[in-house]
Protein backbone atom coordinates (compact mmCIF):
# COMPACT_ATOMS: atom_id res chain seq x y z
CA UNK A 1 0.00 0.00 0.00
CA UNK A 2 1.12 3.34 -0.81
CA UNK A 3 2.14 5.49 2.05
CA UNK A 4 2.71 8.73 -0.16
CA UNK A 5 -0.74 10.53 -0.70
CA UNK A 6 -1.53 13.34 -3.56
CA UNK A 7 -4.56 14.86 -2.63
CA UNK A 8 -6.30 16.73 -5.75
CA UNK A 9 -9.39 18.20 -6.87
CA UNK A 10 -11.43 16.73 -9.54
CA UNK A 11 -11.47 19.51 -11.42
CA UNK A 12 -7.53 19.65 -11.50
CA UNK A 13 -7.33 16.05 -11.93
CA UNK A 14 -9.48 16.09 -15.32
CA UNK A 15 -7.33 19.18 -16.56
CA UNK A 16 -4.08 17.06 -16.21
CA UNK A 17 -5.97 14.65 -17.74
CA UNK A 18 -7.77 16.32 -20.92
CA UNK A 19 -4.30 18.13 -21.39
CA UNK A 20 -2.16 14.49 -21.97
CA UNK A 21 -5.51 14.16 -24.62
CA UNK A 22 -5.03 17.31 -25.92
CA UNK A 23 -1.32 16.85 -27.10
CA UNK A 24 -1.80 13.51 -27.85
CA UNK A 25 0.05 11.87 -29.89
CA UNK A 26 2.66 14.17 -28.20
CA UNK A 27 3.32 13.91 -24.23
CA UNK A 28 1.90 16.94 -22.64
CA UNK A 29 3.32 17.95 -19.55
CA UNK A 30 3.18 20.56 -16.23
CA UNK A 31 3.52 21.73 -13.21
CA UNK A 32 1.79 21.29 -9.94
CA UNK A 33 1.17 23.82 -7.57
CA UNK A 34 0.40 23.16 -4.20
CA UNK A 35 1.53 22.75 0.04
CA UNK A 36 3.26 19.93 1.12
CA UNK A 37 2.32 18.30 4.66
CA UNK A 38 3.99 15.55 6.05
CA UNK A 39 4.47 13.53 2.99
CA UNK A 40 1.06 14.46 1.53
CA UNK A 41 1.42 17.03 -1.65
CA UNK A 42 -1.97 18.99 -1.64
CA UNK A 43 -2.17 20.08 -5.33
CA UNK A 44 -4.23 23.47 -5.72
CA UNK A 45 -3.97 23.86 -9.21
CA UNK A 46 -2.15 22.94 -12.29
CA UNK A 47 0.21 24.93 -14.86
CA UNK A 48 0.12 23.33 -18.09
CA UNK A 49 3.80 23.86 -19.91
CA UNK A 50 5.17 23.43 -23.16
CA UNK A 51 7.10 20.59 -24.34
CA UNK A 52 10.56 21.95 -25.79
CA UNK A 53 11.27 18.08 -27.19
CA UNK A 54 9.50 18.80 -30.39
CA UNK A 55 12.53 16.55 -31.94
CA UNK A 56 10.81 13.34 -29.90
CA UNK A 57 7.41 14.62 -28.09
CA UNK A 58 6.12 11.45 -28.97
CA UNK A 59 8.09 9.77 -25.89
CA UNK A 60 10.37 12.58 -24.32
CA UNK A 61 9.09 15.92 -22.19
CA UNK A 62 11.46 18.60 -20.53
CA UNK A 63 10.39 21.78 -19.68
CA UNK A 64 12.35 24.98 -19.90
CA UNK A 65 14.16 26.27 -17.04
CA UNK A 66 12.70 29.82 -18.10
CA UNK A 67 9.58 28.68 -17.78
CA UNK A 68 9.63 26.88 -14.48
CA UNK A 69 11.34 29.73 -13.39
CA UNK A 70 7.91 31.94 -14.68
CA UNK A 71 5.64 29.42 -12.85
CA UNK A 72 7.89 29.11 -9.48
CA UNK A 73 7.43 32.79 -9.71
CA UNK A 74 3.37 32.50 -10.29
CA UNK A 75 3.44 29.82 -7.12
CA UNK A 76 5.20 32.55 -4.65
CA UNK A 77 2.83 34.83 -5.82
CA UNK A 78 0.00 32.99 -4.72
CA UNK A 79 1.65 31.52 -1.57
CA UNK A 80 2.11 27.93 -3.07
CA UNK A 81 4.56 25.59 -3.86
CA UNK A 82 6.01 23.23 -6.61
CA UNK A 83 4.79 19.93 -5.14
CA UNK A 84 4.98 17.92 -8.31
CA UNK A 85 5.04 17.71 -12.07
CA UNK A 86 2.94 15.96 -14.83
CA UNK A 87 3.40 14.11 -18.17
CA UNK A 88 1.42 11.95 -20.42
CA UNK A 89 2.61 8.33 -21.77
CA UNK A 90 0.84 8.15 -25.30
CA UNK A 91 0.27 4.74 -26.09
CA UNK A 92 2.09 3.61 -23.23
CA UNK A 93 1.63 2.32 -19.91
CA UNK A 94 1.33 4.91 -16.72
CA UNK A 95 4.34 3.93 -14.84
CA UNK A 96 7.24 5.47 -14.82
CA UNK A 97 10.10 4.72 -17.10
CA UNK A 98 14.20 4.66 -16.84
CA UNK A 99 14.20 8.16 -18.43
CA UNK A 100 11.46 9.40 -16.30
CA UNK A 101 13.71 8.08 -13.13
CA UNK A 102 17.06 9.34 -14.31
CA UNK A 103 15.70 13.23 -14.85
CA UNK A 104 13.93 13.02 -11.52
CA UNK A 105 15.64 15.40 -9.30
CA UNK A 106 12.63 16.86 -7.68
CA UNK A 107 12.91 15.06 -4.38
CA UNK A 108 9.71 15.18 -2.22
CA UNK A 109 7.81 16.04 -5.32
CA UNK A 110 4.96 13.97 -7.28
CA UNK A 111 5.21 13.00 -10.98
CA UNK A 112 2.14 12.25 -11.99
CA UNK A 113 1.82 9.99 -15.56
CA UNK A 114 -1.34 9.48 -17.46
CA UNK A 115 -1.38 6.77 -20.02
CA UNK A 116 -3.15 7.89 -23.24
CA UNK A 117 -4.52 5.18 -25.40
CA UNK A 118 -5.61 6.46 -28.84
CA UNK A 119 -6.21 9.80 -27.65
CA UNK A 120 -8.05 9.13 -24.62
CA UNK A 121 -6.78 9.64 -21.03
CA UNK A 122 -6.87 6.12 -19.44
CA UNK A 123 -4.96 5.17 -16.19
CA UNK A 124 -3.17 7.63 -14.01
CA UNK A 125 -0.74 6.89 -11.29
CA UNK A 126 1.23 9.03 -9.12
CA UNK A 127 4.78 8.26 -8.13
CA UNK A 128 6.91 9.97 -5.05
CA UNK A 129 10.37 10.74 -5.33
CA UNK A 130 11.77 10.02 -1.91
CA UNK A 131 15.23 9.60 -0.66
CA UNK A 132 17.52 12.62 0.65
CA UNK A 133 19.58 13.09 -2.49
CA UNK A 134 20.78 11.58 -6.02
CA UNK A 135 22.08 8.45 -4.55
CA UNK A 136 19.62 6.88 -2.38
CA UNK A 137 16.43 8.64 -4.50
CA UNK A 138 13.49 6.08 -5.25
CA UNK A 139 10.10 6.56 -6.99
CA UNK A 140 7.34 5.12 -4.62
CA UNK A 141 3.84 4.44 -5.48
CA UNK A 142 1.68 7.40 -4.44
CA UNK A 143 -2.11 7.14 -3.59
CA UNK A 144 -4.29 9.88 -5.55
CA UNK A 145 -7.08 10.85 -3.84
CA UNK A 146 -9.22 13.01 -5.65
CA UNK A 147 -12.03 15.57 -3.79
CA UNK A 148 -15.07 16.74 -5.31
CA UNK A 149 -14.30 20.35 -5.98
CA UNK A 150 -18.15 21.41 -6.52
CA UNK A 151 -20.46 20.66 -2.84
CA UNK B 1 20.49 39.64 -3.21
CA UNK B 2 17.63 36.98 -2.59
CA UNK B 3 18.36 33.76 -3.42
CA UNK B 4 15.23 31.53 -4.73
CA UNK B 5 15.48 27.93 -3.26
CA UNK B 6 13.12 25.15 -4.90
CA UNK B 7 11.29 22.97 -2.81
CA UNK B 8 13.59 20.04 -2.94
CA UNK B 9 16.61 21.73 -1.33
CA UNK B 10 14.88 23.62 1.42
CA UNK B 11 15.22 21.00 3.38
CA UNK B 12 18.73 21.93 2.95
CA UNK B 13 18.29 25.44 3.57
CA UNK B 14 16.88 25.21 6.89
CA UNK B 15 13.39 25.12 5.01
CA UNK B 16 13.64 28.77 3.38
CA UNK B 17 12.18 29.44 -0.05
CA UNK B 18 14.53 32.72 -0.07
CA UNK B 19 17.59 33.10 1.28
CA UNK B 20 18.95 36.77 1.05
CA UNK B 21 22.86 37.08 0.96
CA UNK B 22 25.48 40.11 0.85
CA UNK B 23 27.71 39.58 -2.86
CA UNK B 24 29.19 41.87 -5.23
CA UNK B 25 28.82 38.69 -7.48
CA UNK B 26 26.78 35.35 -8.66
CA UNK B 27 29.75 33.87 -7.61
CA UNK B 28 30.31 35.35 -4.10
CA UNK B 29 26.23 34.65 -4.05
CA UNK B 30 26.36 31.00 -4.54
CA UNK B 31 29.74 30.82 -2.48
CA UNK B 32 27.58 32.45 1.00
CA UNK B 33 25.01 30.35 0.39
CA UNK B 34 26.41 26.77 0.84
CA UNK B 35 28.78 28.52 3.30
CA UNK B 36 25.44 29.38 5.49
CA UNK B 37 24.00 26.14 4.19
CA UNK B 38 27.24 24.11 3.71
CA UNK B 39 24.42 20.56 3.10
CA UNK B 40 23.38 22.14 -0.31
CA UNK B 41 26.91 22.20 -1.63
CA UNK B 42 26.81 18.36 -2.59
CA UNK B 43 23.73 18.83 -4.37
CA UNK B 44 24.23 21.85 -6.18
CA UNK B 45 28.09 20.88 -7.10
CA UNK B 46 29.78 17.90 -8.25
CA UNK B 47 32.72 16.66 -6.74
CA UNK B 48 35.06 18.45 -9.03
CA UNK B 49 33.35 21.81 -7.95
CA UNK B 50 30.90 22.13 -11.09
CA UNK B 51 27.40 22.82 -11.33
CA UNK B 52 25.59 19.62 -11.57
CA UNK B 53 24.19 19.30 -15.19
CA UNK B 54 20.68 19.12 -14.18
CA UNK B 55 20.89 22.41 -11.36
CA UNK B 56 20.08 25.52 -13.67
CA UNK B 57 20.84 28.88 -12.08
CA UNK B 58 19.35 31.82 -13.08
CA UNK B 59 19.81 35.47 -12.79
CA UNK B 60 16.68 37.23 -12.82
CA UNK B 61 15.67 35.33 -16.30
CA UNK B 62 19.09 34.07 -17.38
CA UNK B 63 20.88 31.08 -17.27
CA UNK B 64 24.61 31.96 -15.58
CA UNK B 65 26.12 29.65 -17.82
CA UNK B 66 25.23 31.67 -20.81
CA UNK B 67 26.39 34.95 -19.16
CA UNK B 68 29.55 36.30 -20.69
CA UNK B 69 31.04 36.86 -17.12
CA UNK B 70 29.60 33.83 -16.05
CA UNK B 71 29.93 33.58 -12.02
CA UNK B 72 32.03 36.88 -11.99
CA UNK B 73 28.79 38.63 -13.22
CA UNK B 74 28.36 41.89 -11.01
CA UNK B 75 24.90 41.51 -8.83
CA UNK B 76 22.73 44.22 -6.90
CA UNK B 77 21.01 43.60 -4.25
CA UNK B 78 17.76 43.76 -5.95
CA UNK B 79 18.45 40.91 -8.43
CA UNK B 80 17.45 37.83 -7.47
CA UNK B 81 18.84 34.11 -8.20
CA UNK B 82 16.73 31.55 -8.66
CA UNK B 83 18.18 27.46 -8.34
CA UNK B 84 15.66 25.18 -10.70
CA UNK B 85 16.43 21.14 -10.94
CA UNK B 86 15.72 20.33 -15.00
CA UNK B 87 11.99 18.71 -15.24
CA UNK B 88 12.57 16.01 -17.93
CA UNK B 89 11.28 11.95 -18.93
CA UNK B 90 9.13 10.29 -20.84
CA UNK B 91 8.78 6.99 -21.86
CA UNK B 92 11.34 5.65 -24.05
CA UNK B 93 14.47 4.41 -22.74
CA UNK B 94 17.27 6.32 -22.25
CA UNK B 95 20.10 4.98 -25.05
CA UNK B 96 23.07 5.67 -22.49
Amino acid sequence: MASAVLKISDTVYAQVRQHGEQTYPHECCGVLLGKALDGTNEVEAAVRAGNTRTDSAHNRYHIAPQELIAIQRQARERSLDIVGFYHSHPDHPARWSPTDFNEAHWLGCSYMITSVETGVAKQTNSFFLSGTGEDDKRFEDEEIRVWPERC
Amino acid sequence: MKIHIPTPLRQFAAKQATVTVEAATVGEALDELTLTHPELKKHLYSEEGKLRAFVNVYLNDEDIRYLSEKENTAVTDSDSLSIIPSIAGGSVVLSQ
